[in-house]
């Protein structure tokens, strides 16, 4: 069972590389398959998986799994990066939005279903208001979400009333620990947030309306595009994204943590978006890769973990991958490296 | 001549009115907010973030960020620690450790100059390897029971005022040697902002890099000096740290970047570059200090205001800039 998955896993990446050739997907999607080649020759049981009561289990599984909300955050992160902004403030919003989840329903006594409506609620009420301060009053995008990221701990501390509120409801914890058709719900969560973005934005003149607003703003706005309200839809997007995210965490652990949910996450999805492709300058984006980029991050944590490095020495690794993937992605060193092979080439 | 006060010193003055209004409004409230020994303490107690917040200054000046700050400052206390733990004697440390953060800061600046890159993500890959470097020192806190830390430093405190205690006697309060460390770093840095070719460089270069260059401004070695610089004053945060806490810990001080950032833009510094004081962040560095001082003294209020009172007047200060550089472009 597992020789077979492994074959047709292998061949689901090599059929993936061969299509994405010369695509801005390619390089991330070689170096996650460069980092699950390593796990398959040296990390034991890594790509073991096993099905019990009707689920799948494995190591596999637990990326996708807990690689999720770094996916979702990085839907509307690689938006708002597009736009040529950044949104420093998610990880801030998830803990609002699992703080308002518990308290709501802990609290308040309200439904599962009405405490989570409340928490997207805030949590697109604060990706509008990072939206107002960039679109509108055209604060820097940096310095206007760096409020809400300082802020906003505090305000889900408030909500929370400095508690951590645990919860039992199955409604609610299915979100982050339940499976549906054998695979972790999560990632149902984020192949449908995937797929509205991408049918939205690929299928509907609105990417194209980012890509210009990131290009060149004064231009789009001359040319009659509507530059603000994309800008500040990116903003209420992501704040989306990351209420939704601040869901499954609170769910994965079965309580509100207004300390540490989503904790640098943001620089995760910042750092996922960039490992796809989408520059921090802003007018192309690439959804697939920044999921690639997720599940890159997510891999390197787990095989760091499969392979007992301590978890205190794990960020060299990961900051070796973000200056590596700086380095690749510097049109300098591209320039250097062209100029070198046009010495080569024959004249 | 209608006396006109320069825009850009506004968001300065705006700042000194805020730190005199929560001060008097501090006094008024409470009783024992007078004592010269609450202004003591402010300058004592976050002398660590005040050094750190210069070089943040320096290097927001320079139209850059970095995020490496928190991590870099934890690398330094816990390598000190460390260091002092084998036997090392206390000055060989802290000049290790200090031509250490300003390699490192060297390093990070020169890959962000050679190819180009964006600081943010430079930084946060410094923040990262600095970060697991301080747990691959030494993966917990350690104490520094060295004498010369006892001692000396404890030694090196200036007395500044008399008060009289409630039992009628008098005592003298002194100032201790990180604040010292913090009043002379801000004051050799606002000198160097302002009469140094290089402070000249780094506000051209912050203001336009493009007319900078235009200008002849060696962009490339102010830049990759700002970096060092920056790493530099936050390992000098690392030891100051290590005066104040007698210890060493690879997990401390995270997230003081974005305290550092803030003291930066509350005093008066645009984000963007090219305009902002040193002293004013001297001023964010007390206005976040004393809002700490006022929730301790206010007691019934919890920890979370902290944030949000300094989420609140980042926006109010941001607001303001915005409204002035409008104004000015307009």
């Amino acid at each position: 069972m597992n020789v077979l998955f492994s074959l047709v896993f292998w061949s689901a990446l090599a059929v993936g590389l061969f299509f994405s050739w010369r695509k801005p997907v390619f390089w991330p999607l070689l170096a996650l398959a460069l980092l699950l080649l390593f796990n398959q020759l040296f990390t034991d049981g890594f790509f073991r998986v096993e099905i019990r009561d009707g689920h799948l289990y494995g190591t596999l599984i637990d990326i996708l799994n807990q690689g999720a909300k770094v996916m979702l955050l990085a839907l509307g992160m690689t938006l708002v990066i597009a736009t040529g902004g950044v949104d420093l403030s998610v990880g801030a919003i998830m803990a609002i939005s699992g703080a308002v989840l518990a308290q709501r329903f802990v609290g308040a006594g309200w439904s599962p279903s009405l405490a989570i409506a409340g928490a997207l609620g805030l949590s697109v009420l604060a990706g509008a208001w990072n939206g107002v301060l960039v679109a509108i009053l055209r604060v820097q995008p940096i310095v206007a979400t760096l409020i809400l990221m300082v802020a906003g701990r505090g305000l889900a501390q408030l909500i929370t009333d400095g508690q951590i509120i645990t919860f039992e409801n199955p409604a609610l914890v299915y979100m982050g620990n339940g499976f549906l058709l054998g695979l972790p719900f999560t990632l149902t969560l984020v192949l449908v947030m995937l797929g509205v973005t991408a049918l939205l934005t690929r299928r509907t003149a609105l990417g194209l309306f980012i890509e210009a607003v990131g290009d060149n703003e004064t231009a789009s706005h001359f040319t009659g595009l509507p530059a603000r309200q994309v800008k500040f839809i990116a903003y209420v997007f992501a704040g989306l994204c990351a209420g939704i995210a601040g869901l499954v965490a609170a769910s994965n652990i079965k309580c509100a943590d207004s300390n540490h949910a989503g904790l640098y996450l943001e620089l995760d999805a910042i750092l996922a978006t960039v490992i796809g492709g989408t520059a921090l300058t802003g007018g192309r984006f690439y959804l697939a890769g920044s999921m690639i980029g997720a599940l890159l991050i997510q891999t390197l944590t787990q095989t760091l973990y499969m392979r007992n490095v301590s978890a205190d020495i794990a960020p060299v690794p990961k900051a070796i991958v973000i200056l590596a993937v700086c380095l690749l992605q510097s049109p300098k060193l591209r320039e250097r490296f062209a100029s070198l092979n046009r010495r080569k080439a024959p004249a | 001549m209608k006396f006109r006060i320069p825009p850009q010193l506004i968001p300065l003055f705006a700042s000194v009115a805020v730190l005199v209004a929560l001060y008097a409004g501090g006094c008024l409230a409470f009783a024992g907010f007078t004592s010269p020994r609450v202004v003591i303490n402010l300058f004592g107690d976050n002398a660590f973030l005040g050094v750190a917040a210069v070089g943040a200054t320096f290097v927001i000046l320079s139209g850059g960020i970095d995020l490496s700050v928190g991590a870099v400052v934890a690398l330094s206390t816990i390598s000190i620690a460390a260091l002092l733990d084998h036997g090392t004697s206390p000055l060989i440390a802290i000049v290790v450790v200090l031509t250490g953060g300003a390699a490192f800061g060297a390093f990070l600046g020169l890959l962000i100059h050679w190819f180009e890159l964006p600081p943010f993500l430079i930084t946060l890959g410094g923040m990262f390897l600095a970060r697991g470097l301080g747990f691959a020192v030494h993966a917990e806190s350690l104490g520094i029971t060295n004498p010369f830390y006892g001692d000396t430093i404890g030694g090196l405190a200036r007395p500044v005022a008399h008060v009289t205690t409630t039992s009628g006697r008098l005592q003298t309060l002194t100032l201790p040697f990180t604040a010292q460390c913090f009043l002379a770093v801000v004051l050799l840095a606002a000198l160097a902002a302002k009469w140094t070719r290089f402070g000249r460089n780094l506000y051209a270069i912050g203001s336009s890099e493009t007319s900078a260059r235009l200008m002849g401004v060696p962009i490339g070695r102010t830049k990759v000096l700002v970096y060092t610089l920056a790493g530099f004053l936050s390992a000098l945060g690392g030891v100051v740290a290590t005066f104040y806490m007698q210890s060493g810990n690879p997990a401390s001080f995270v997230g003081l970047e974005l305290d550092a950032i803030a003291a930066v833009v509350i005093g008066g510094t645009l984000l963007r570059g090219g305009v902002g004081f040193v002293p004013g962040t001297l001023v964010g560095v007390l206005i976040l200090g004393i809002i700490q001082t006022l929730i301790n003294f206010k007691g019934d209020l919890n920890t979370w205001w902290t944030k949000i009172a300094i989420g609140g007047l980042l926006l109010v200060f941001i607001m303001l800039q915005q409204t002035l550089s409008r104004r000015r472009r307009g």
